[in-house]
């Protein structure tokens, strides 16, 4: 079972605890944008085979939002990190390297 | 090709089963190919069958990162139905199931298609709404599917328990003419037949990178060299946006794990297909007597495999209720599959942003039962250019918002 630690409140929760909610760090478009952009805001996603930023929410604990790093390929968490950021902090990026000396972060 | 017979089956036990032949070679693969299919699942290899069968092109390759029908072909629950809402939803769907009637004559393979019935519980109101909705939709498209009430659904399934407490049956969707197939034979009985063709499949060869000039598609890299073609059509599931990224774009999608389960085998019980959509759960019993039951999705992105076990108990613990007879069955083996889910759980049947480049991805949890259509489609689509089957599955929908929005039309078992 997939187990998170949520950064709010410090809890290792388990998966049934958590709710997913999908690729973080998406940029937000709105009015004024272009066809494109608002499609790719919508709906495309970069779903990698490795190292994924999502967001989680911690539903039945402490009901708040966070951030995880995780590799979809082998569910190894890196880090979890709050989620009022808009980009991956540096920590976040030095943990995952650690792992994973030939991953680069693409922003 | 020798063909597959009464006759010959009497031939071979005379002389003790010395003259079978392989179903299909094992080439090294060519420098170029006029077309390319990515993966050598059902899809893939429909596709390359409809390419030969309908529009003449033999110069194939099936490229299979593992072996033939390892995937979700081999993974799935194996139900056959059409009964959807949206209309281009069951026109493919349906000619999909038509042509699985006639597969096994078509293909001179066994695909031990049975047309038993699927049923579709409605255990709230708001599923009795929404699926007499849907049989009035299907009477409109030519799909014969009918609502019918509790006691009829007593009579179809004995096992059943109607009487709920927390999920009563109040109705049912019914299909009688839905159903179940042999999934590996689906896979083998087209890749036999393209074989036949003098199409290659070329199995463990991996892709890991696609070939463009001038925003054309050119070839691919795999781990068995650098072969060239001139059209390129992915079918790969749940490894769509890992090709795309590789061919530098991203695709609406999100890949994750989808679970299923047998149990140990028992005797018949149960001669059709029920689905429980609220409960997240569905049944069929399979040749063998075990029962098969396929569950709901992991929330996450996930490529492993494998899926969460609370998915399981959630599935199982509910279909107890439903069918009280099961809880004291053992299950036997347990197993996930990727499944790429898009962003208005249709499929995806479209040319791709590189020209010469085709998509056939976005099955999600319910891609076997569209194999035979699907291919037949895509295959006029990569040979044409257009199929009046696939026009309302481009990837443009997003873009314009005409999405086939099924999954507030059919639920989650999809």
């Amino acid at each position: 079972m997939l187990i998170l630690e949520c950064p709010n409140c410090g809890v290792m929760a388990d998966e049934t605890e958590l709710s997913a909610g999908g690729e973080a760090h998406l940029k937000r478009f709105g009015p004024g944008s272009s066809d494109e952009e608002f499609e790719g805001y919508l709906f495309h996603r970069a779903n990698p085979k490795g190292v994924h930023f999502e967001r989680w929410r911690h539903a039945n604990g402490c009901g708040k939002w966070f951030h995880a790093a995780r590799c979809t390929n082998t569910l190894e968490v890196f880090a979890t990190y709050t989620a009022q950021t808009s980009t991956v902090p540096d920590t976040v990026i030095a943990a995952i390297k650690a792992k994973r000396p030939d991953w680069s972060h693409e922003t | 090709m020798r063909r597959y017979s009464a006759f010959a089956i009497a031939r071979e036990a005379a002389r003790y089963h010395q003259g079978w032949e392989r179903a299909w070679a094992s080439p090294e693969p060519k420098r170029a190919y006029d077309v390319i299919i990515v993966g050598a699942g059902g899809h893939g290899l429909a596709t390359a069958f409809y390419l030969g069968k309908n529009f003449g092109i033999t110069n194939v390759a099936v490229i299979e990162k593992g072996w033939l029908g390892g995937g979700n072909t081999g993974r799935n629950t194996t139900i056959i139905r059409s009964n959807y809402l949206q209309d281009p939803s069951a026109a493919i769907y349906e000619k999909a199931r038509s042509l699985y009637e006639t597969m096994s004559q078509d293909l001179n393979y066994n695909v031990m298609f049975s047309p038993r019935g699927v049923l579709m519980l409605a255990q709230t109101e708001h599923e009795v709404r929404g699926y007499t909705r849907t049989a009035h939709a299907n009477a409109l498209q030519g799909v014969k599917t009918e609502f019918v009430g509790p006691e009829r659904v007593k009579e179809i399934v004995p096992i059943i328990n109607i009487d709920g407490p927390r999920y009563p049956v109040l109705g049912a969707l019914w299909q009688a003419r839905a159903g179940t197939a042999r999934h590996d034979a689906v896979a083998w009985g087209y890749a036999r037949a393209c074989s036949d063709m003098g199409m290659d499949i070329i199995q463990k060869c991996e892709v890991t990178g696609v070939n463009t000039e001038n925003g054309a598609v050119t070839g691919v890299e795999t781990t068995r060299g650098t072969i060239g073609c001139k059209k390129l059509g992915v079918v790969v599931a749940g490894h769509s946006s890992v090709l795309a990224e590789m061919a530098g774009f991203r695709l609406p999608m999100e890949s994750v794990a989808l679970q299923a389960l047998v149990s140990e085998p028992i005797k018949p019980c149960m001669d059709c297909v029920v689905m429980a959509n609220t409960v997240h759960g569905y049944m069929s019993q399979s040749d063998k007597g075990e029962m098969v039951i396929g569950g709901g999705t992991d929330g996450y992105n996930n490529y492993t495999q494998r899926g969460s076990f609370h998915h399981i108990e959630e599935t199982v613990r509910a279909l107890v209720e439903t069918f009280p007879m099961i809880s004291r069955l053992k299950m036997l083996r347990q197993w996930g599959g990727i499944v790429d889910v898009t962003g208005d759980r249709s499929p995806i049947i479209s040319k791709a942003p590189v020209e010469g480049m085709f998509f056939n991805c976005g099955w999600g949890t319910g891609g076997f039962k569209a194999i035979p259509g699907s291919g037949w489609g895509f295959a006029e689509l990569m040979a044409r250019g257009y199929s009046p089957l696939t026009a309302e599955f481009g990837l443009n929908r997003f873009r314009e918002g005409r999405f086939i929005d099924e999954s507030v039309a059919a639920g989650v078992a999809h």
